[in-house]
C-alpha cells in the first residue's frame, strides 16, 4: 500500500460549500488541496465571478447582488494558503479513499487523510417530448453562458419552475435580451399547497419576499409570463423551431430558436454513491441524496459532504455547511478540540438553520409536475444517451422488468456516457413504483466509476495505487 | 439564439468547426465559441443519429461531443476553445479516427 | 395455496442466463412453465460477463467439456435465428473466430501447448487452430501492439450482445407461454407428492418437475433437493469505453468490440468473496494490458468500470445434476453460460423433459467432487 499523503484535507469542488470550506481548514492550519472542474473558483452559483466583476461591470450588475456577494467568499479563499487545481475533476474515490483525478496533465491519483465533497446541484431533467433537438437547453446552461463568456439568449422561450427561472428571465432583460415569453408550470393549486408552510418560513421573509418581488418585476417588465402551464413539448427537425403547451386558454404553440428549460435541482452524487456512500431518498425534494449527519459525515468514515450534493439549500446553506464541515475535519485531524469544534459550531448550525427554513415552501411552491416525473407521452426520449423513449419502457414492464437496472440491460437506458444521470429517476419512477405502494422509493441505477470522463490511455498510465489493487469500493454485501 | 454581450467581445482567437474558421474569445469554452458563431447542431448521437447540440453546460449531458483532429472526443462545454484547434462535429461513424 | 392460476409442469429457479435459457427451450417444447427470480439488484452474472461464445482453451483436463462447448458453438447461429424469429430481437451474434492474444513469449508458448493437448484429446479433426507469430496476429488485428509477441486463433469462436442476449431468452421464453415471476425469491423447497411445493417472496408455487439454475445462490436450493453443487464466487473487473468506429473485426479474450461500438475489456480473476465492487489497481491494470495489445485505444473514454461474480465449480466446469433422492430436481451451474447458451436452450430441456441427463453427459455430475475427496 502507497501510504504517501498528500494533504490532509482534500475538498472535491469549488462552490461555495466547498471554498468555505478550505477556507475554514486552511485557516485553521490544516493541510488543504480544492480540486474544481471550473477554471476558476465559484461554483455555479458564482461562476467565473472574479473575471465578471473585474472586466465585465455591466455584466456583472446584471447578474445581481446575489451574484457579486460571491466574490468575498472567493477572495478569502484565495487569501487561505489552501491549496487550489483548477481543471481537475475527481472520477473516483477508491475503496482505500484514494483519489483519481484527471486534468490538463492526464491522470493521476492523490491521497488525503479526509475527503470533503461538495461538487453540488444539477439541474433535474425535464424529459418532454423534443428536449433532444439542438437549441433546447436548461436554463442553468443559459446562465453559465452569460456568466462565463458574456453571452445572452436572445428571444428564448423559458418554460418550468423554480427560482432560478425567474432570476434568469430578470437577467437576460437587464442585459438587454429578453425572452420571447415565460411559461411558468406552477399555478394556483401550488400556491394552496405552499400556504401551510407558510409560518415557518416567516423568519425568511426577506428571501420569500425577493421571491415575489421577481415575479412581479417580470410580469411588469412587458414580458409575456403564462402561468399553469403543462405540456409542453419542443417542435422542430434538426433544431428545435417551436413550442407548444396548454394553458388555462387551451393549447398553444409559440416559434423559438430556443427554449430553456428548468424544474430546479438534484444533488451531484454519482461520485458518492460510486464510492459507496449510503444513500436516502427525499420525498420533498423528490431525488435521492447522500446519509449524512450534522457534520456531513457520510457512512463512509474517510468523506463528508457539505453544500447541495447532499441535499438542495442554496448556496448561503451550502456555504454554511461547509464551514461545519471543515470544523469537523479540523477535529478529527487533530487541530482542535472537541469543545473547540462544538463551540464555534454554534452560530454556523444557527446560519444553516436559518437559511433552511424556507425550503420547505420553496419545495412546495417549486415541485416538480407530475408529467415531469413521469412523462406520458409514448414518444419521449427517456434515455438522451442511449435514445431510449418512453414506449420501450412501456414494453419493458410488460416483461416484467423488476427496475431500472434490469430496463438498463433490457434497453440500454442509461448506459450511455451519461451513465443516466439524466434518466435515472425517469426509469426509476417508470419502472418501480407500479403498482404503487406506501412508502415505497424509486429504485435508482447501480452507480460505478469513472464520474467523470477518463481515457483508456490516461488510467493505464496511473501510478502512485495501492499494490496490487487496494480495496474494493462500492461494495455490495450479500 | 445566443449573442455575444459588446462588453464580453474580445474574440481574437481564430479556430475550426467543420472545416470553417470562426473567432472566439480566449477563455471561452468551445461550446460556447461554437454557440456564439451561430452554430447550435454540434454533432448526432451515437445511439440514434438525432442531431444534438449542447443541454447543460456543465459537464453531464454528454449531448455537446465533438471530435478533435486526432478523434478524440471532448465535451465541448468543459474544453476550452484554443487558436487554431481544429475540430469536427461528433459522428458516430468516424469516432476515434483520425482526420 | 398457489400464487399463481394453478400448478406447472415445470418451475425454473433463476432468471439469469441458464435459467431463462433453460426456461425457453422448456417453453417452447409445449410444456407449462414457472419462472422464478430476484428483483432488480442480485448477484447476476448474466448482467456483467464478456460475451464471448468461446471454445479455445476450453476443456483442457475435461475432452468432453471441450466437445460440448464446440456442440454449442456449432448450435449458436440456430440459437440466433430462432430468438430473431420469435423475439425479433438481434442478438449480435457473431462467429467468424477468435484470438488468444498473449502478452509474453511465456504465454504464447503456454497456448500453444494448451491448444495442442486439447488437440490430442479431442481429435485434431475436431480442433482446427493456429498459433500465430506477431505478424501473422497483426494480420487478423490491425493496429496491434508493437510488443504482443503473438497469439493463437480458432474458427468456432465469436460473441453476442450478452444484455440482448438475457433480453431475447426473456422476451420468447413469455412469447411461448412461460410466467416469469420476478422479486420472488425462492427459500424453501418442499418436496410434495407428485412434486414440489415452492415458498417465495412473492408466495408459494407448485410444480412437478424443479429446475434450480440459481447462479451463486444454487448451493443452498440444491442442498435441498439432496445435491451438493460446490460453487463460489470468482470477481471479475471489465470496463466498456464510448462507441467507435468499427476497427476490431475479431473478438479477443483482452477486448472485443461490441456490436454498438464500444470495446469491452477485460478481465481480471481474484477470489474477493460475494462482493461486486471495483478496484482502481485493476482498473489500471486492465487499461495497461489494453493499451499494450491495441494502441489505437487509449485515446478512447471509459464509460464504466464494473465487476461481477463468476460462478465457478472446483475445476472450473459445469455442474449437471439430476436429484436421486427427488428425480424431478434438476441442478444446472456453469460458467460460460453465454457460449453454453445454445446447448442450454436447445439440448438439455429434452433431458429435463425426458429420461434425465444422458450417460455421455455423467461427467458433469459433482459426484465427481466426491470422488476426487475420497480417491
Ligand atoms: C447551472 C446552475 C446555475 C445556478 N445558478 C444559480 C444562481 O444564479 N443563483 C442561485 O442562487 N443558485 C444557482 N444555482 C444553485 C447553486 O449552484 C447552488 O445552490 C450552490 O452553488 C451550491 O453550492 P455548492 O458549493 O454546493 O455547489 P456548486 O456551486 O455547484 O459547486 C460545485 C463545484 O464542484 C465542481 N465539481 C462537480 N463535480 C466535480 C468533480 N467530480 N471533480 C471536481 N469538481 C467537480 C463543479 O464544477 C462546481 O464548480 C445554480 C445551479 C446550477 C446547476
Ligand atoms: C466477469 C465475467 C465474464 C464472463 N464472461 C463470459 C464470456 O465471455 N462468455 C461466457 O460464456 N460466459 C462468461 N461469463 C459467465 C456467464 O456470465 C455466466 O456463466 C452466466 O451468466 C451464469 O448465468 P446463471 O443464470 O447461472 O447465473 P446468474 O446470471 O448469476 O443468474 C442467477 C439468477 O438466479 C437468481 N436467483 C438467485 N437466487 C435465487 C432464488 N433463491 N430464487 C429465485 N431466483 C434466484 C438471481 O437473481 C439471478 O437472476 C462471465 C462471467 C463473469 C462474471
Ligand atoms: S452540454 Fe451537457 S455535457 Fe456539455
Amino acid at each position: 500500500m502507497n501510504a504517501t499523503v498528500d494533504v490532509e484535507l482534500a475538498v472535491i469542488g469549488g462552490g461555495p460549500a466547498g471554498l468555505a470550506a478550505a477556507t475554514l481548514a486552511a485557516e485553521g492550519g490544516a493541510s488543504v488541496l480544492l480540486l474544481d472542474e471550473q477554471a476558476s473558483p465559484g461554483g455555479q452559483i458564482y461562476r467565473n465571478i472574479e473575471a465578471v466583476c473585474d472586466r465585465r461591470p455591466a455584466i456583472a450588475a446584471a447578474l445581481g447582488d446575489d451574484y457579486r456577494g460571491g466574490l468575498e467568499l472567493v477572495r478569502a479563499f484565495r487569501r487561505s494558503g489552501a491549496g487550489y487545481r483548477p481543471r481537475a475533476s475527481v472520477w473516483e474515490i477508491a475503496g482505500d479513499g484514494a483519489l483519481a483525478v484527471v486534468g490538463d496533465g492526464g491522470a493521476e491519483v492523490l491521497r488525503a487523510r479526509r475527503l470533503l465533497v461538495a461538487t453540488g446541484a444539477a439541474e433535474r431533467p425535464v424529459p418532454v417530448p423534443g428536449w433532444t433537438l439542438p437549441g433546447v437547453m436548461t436554463v442553468g446552461a443559459a446562465q453559465t453562458l452569460l456568466k462565463a463568456s458574456g453571452l445572452a439568449a436572445g428571444e428564448a422561450v423559458i418554460a418550468g419552475c423554480g427560482p432560478l427561472v425567474l432570476l434568469f428571465a430578470l437577467q437576460s432583460i437587464a442585459v438587454g435580451a429578453p425572452p420571447r415569453a415565460v411559461l411558468l408550470s406552477e399555478g394556483f393549486g401550488d400556491y394552496l399547497r405552499a400556504l401551510p408552510h407558510l409560518p415557518r418560513a416567516v423568519g425568511s421573509l426577506d428571501l420569500l419576499a425577493k421571491g415575489w418581488g421577481w415575479l412581479r418585476q417580470l410580469k411588469s417588465s412587458g414580458v409575456e409570463v403564462v402561468t399553469g402551464v403543462s405540456a409542453v413539448a419542443a417542435r422542430g427537425g434538426s433544431a428545435v423551431d417551436g413550442v407548444g403547451f396548454i394553458t388555462g386558454g387551451g393549447r398553444r404553440d409559440i416559434d423559438a430558436g430556443l427554449l430553456l428549460l428548468h424544474q430546479g435541482l438534484v444533488p451531484n452524487g454519482h461520485l458518492l454513491r460510486a464510492a459507496g456512500c449510503a444513500q436516502e431518498w427525499d420525498p420533498a425534494q423528490a431525488c435521492w441524496r447522500t446519509r449524512r449527519n450534522s457534520w456531513g459525515a457520510t457512512s463512509r468514515n474517510d468523506i463528508a459532504v457539505a453544500g447541495d450534493c447532499a441535499g438542495i439549500g442554496g448556496a448561503l446553506a451550502a456555504a454554511e455547511a461547509g464551514r461545519l464541515s471543515a470544523l469537523d475535519a479540523l477535529y478529527r485531524l487533530g487541530h482542535i478540540g472537541r469543545a473547540a469544534r462544538n463551540g464555534r459550531a454554534l452560530p454556523m448550525a444557527a446560519a444553516l438553520r436559518r437559511h433552511l427554513r424556507p425550503r420547505p415552501l420553496l419545495e412546495a411552491l417549486y415541485r416538480p409536475p407530475a408529467e415531469v416525473l413521469r412523462p406520458t407521452a409514448p414518444d419521449t426520449v427517456v434515455c438522451r444517451c442511449e435514445g431510449v423513449r418512453l414506449a420501450a419502457l412501456t414494453e419493458l414492464r410488460g416483461l416484467g422488468v423488476p427496475g431500472p437496472n434490469q430496463a438498463k440491460a433490457f434497453s440500454r437506458c442509461g448506459m450511455g456516457p451519461c451513465q443516466g444521470r439524466l434518466c435515472e429517476a425517469t426509469v426509476g419512477r417508470l419502472l418501480s413504483d407500479e403498482p404503487p405502494l406506501a412508502g415505497r422509493t424509486p429504485q435508482t441505477y447501480t452507480i460505478r466509476p469513472p464520474a467523470r470522463p477518463v481515457t483508456v490511455g490516461q488510467v493505464a498510465a496511473l501510478d502512485g495505487l495501492a499494490e496490487p489493487a487496494g480495496e474494493v469500493s462500492g461494495m455490495l454485501d450479500r | 439564439m445566443f449573442k455575444r454581450l459588446p462588453e464580453a467581445d474580445e474574440a481574437t482567437i481564430e479556430f475550426h468547426f467543420d472545416g470553417q474558421a470562426y473567432r472566439a474569445v480566449a477563455g471561452d469554452s468551445l461550446a460556447a465559441a461554437l454557440l456564439a458563431n451561430g452554430i447550435g447542431q454540434f454533432g448526432r448521437n451515437a445511439a440514434d443519429n438525432s442531431p444534438r447540440g449542447p443541454h447543460c453546460m456543465i459537464g453531464n449531458c454528454f449531448d455537446c461531443l465533438v471530435l478533435l483532429a486526432d478523434g478524440r472526443t471532448a465535451q465541448a462545454c468543459l474544453t476550452p476553445v484554443a487558436a487554431g484547434m481544429r475540430v469536427r462535429p461528433y459522428d458516430p461513424a468516424t469516432a476515434g479516427s483520425p482526420e | 395455496m398457489t400464487a399463481n392460476g394453478g400448478p406447472v409442469e415445470v418451475a425454473v429457479v433463476g432468471g439469469g442466463l441458464v435459467g431463462a435459457a433453460l426456461a425457453y427451450g422448456l417453453a417452447r417444447r409445449g410444456r407449462s412453465i414457472l419462472l422464478l427470480d430476484e428483483g432488480d439488484v442480485a448477484l447476476r452474472a448474466s448482467r456483467g460477463n464478456f460475451g464471448l461464445v468461446w471454445v479455445q482453451g476450453k476443456g483442457r483436463g475435461l475432452p468432453a467439456y471441450a466437445l460440448w462447448s464446440q456442440r454449442s458453438a456449432r448450435l449458436w447461429a440456430e440459437l440466433a435465428a430462432q430468438l430473431r424469429e420469435d423475439t425479433a430481437i438481434d442478438v449480435g451474434h457473431s462467429q467468424r473466430g477468435g484470438a488468444l492474444i498473449a502478452m509474453s513469449e511465456e504465454e504464447l508458448a503456454g497456448f500453444g501447448e494448451m491448444l495442442a493437448e486439447i488437440s490430442e484429446a479431442v481429435g485434431p479433426e475436431n480442433y482446427e487452430h493456429e498459433l500465430l507469430d506477431h505478424d501473422g496476429l497483426a494480420k487478423l488485428i490491425p493496429g496491434l501492439g508493437p510488443d504482443v509477441p503473438g497469439g493463437s486463433f480458432t474458427p468456432y469462436d465469436g460473441h453476442v450482445n450478452p444484455l440482448r442476449l438475457l433480453r431475447a431468452l426473456h422476451a420468447g421464453f413469455q412469447t411461448a407461454g412461460g410466467d416469469y415471476r420476478p422479486r420472488a425469491r425462492l427459500a424453501h423447497i418442499e418436496a410434495v407428492e407428485g412434486g414440489f411445493e415452492l415458498r417465495s417472496q412473492a408466495g408459494t408455487f407448485e410444480a412437478g418437475k424443479l429446475v434450480i439454475a440459481a447462479g451463486l445462490a444454487t448451493p443452498d436450493l440444491a442442498r435441498q433437493v439432496a445435491v451438493e453443487a460446490p460453487i463460489h464466487p470468482v470477481h471479475g473487473q471489465l470496463l466498456i469505453t464510448e462507441r467507435a468506429a468499427p476497427r476490431l473485426a475479431i473478438p479477443t479474450n483482452i477486448v472485443r468490440q461490441t456490436d454498438e461500438g464500444g470495446f469491452q475489456i477485460g478481465y481480471s480473476n481474484d477470489e474477493l468473496g460475494y462482493v461486486t465492487g471495483t478496484r482502481l489497481g485493476v482498473l489500471r491494470d486492465i487499461a495497461h494490458n489494453a493499451v499494450r495489445a491495441l494502441p489505437y485505444l487509449a485515446g478512447l473514454r471509459i464509460l464504466r468500470t464494473w465487476g461481477a461474480l463468476r460462478i465457478m465449480t472446483p475445476d472450473g466446469f459445469p455442474i449437471y445434476a439430476r436429484s436421486t433422492e427427488h428425480p424431478g430436481a434438476f441442478v444446472f451451474a456453469c460458467h460460460s453460460g453465454v457460449t453454453l447458451a445454445a446447448v442450454h436452450a436447445m439440448i438439455c430441456p429434452g433431458w429435463i423433459d425426458g429420461d434425465g441427463i444422458p450417460e455421455e453427459q455423467a461427467c458433469f455430475s459433482p459426484e465427481r467432487f466426491d470422488v476426487q475427496t475420497t480417491a
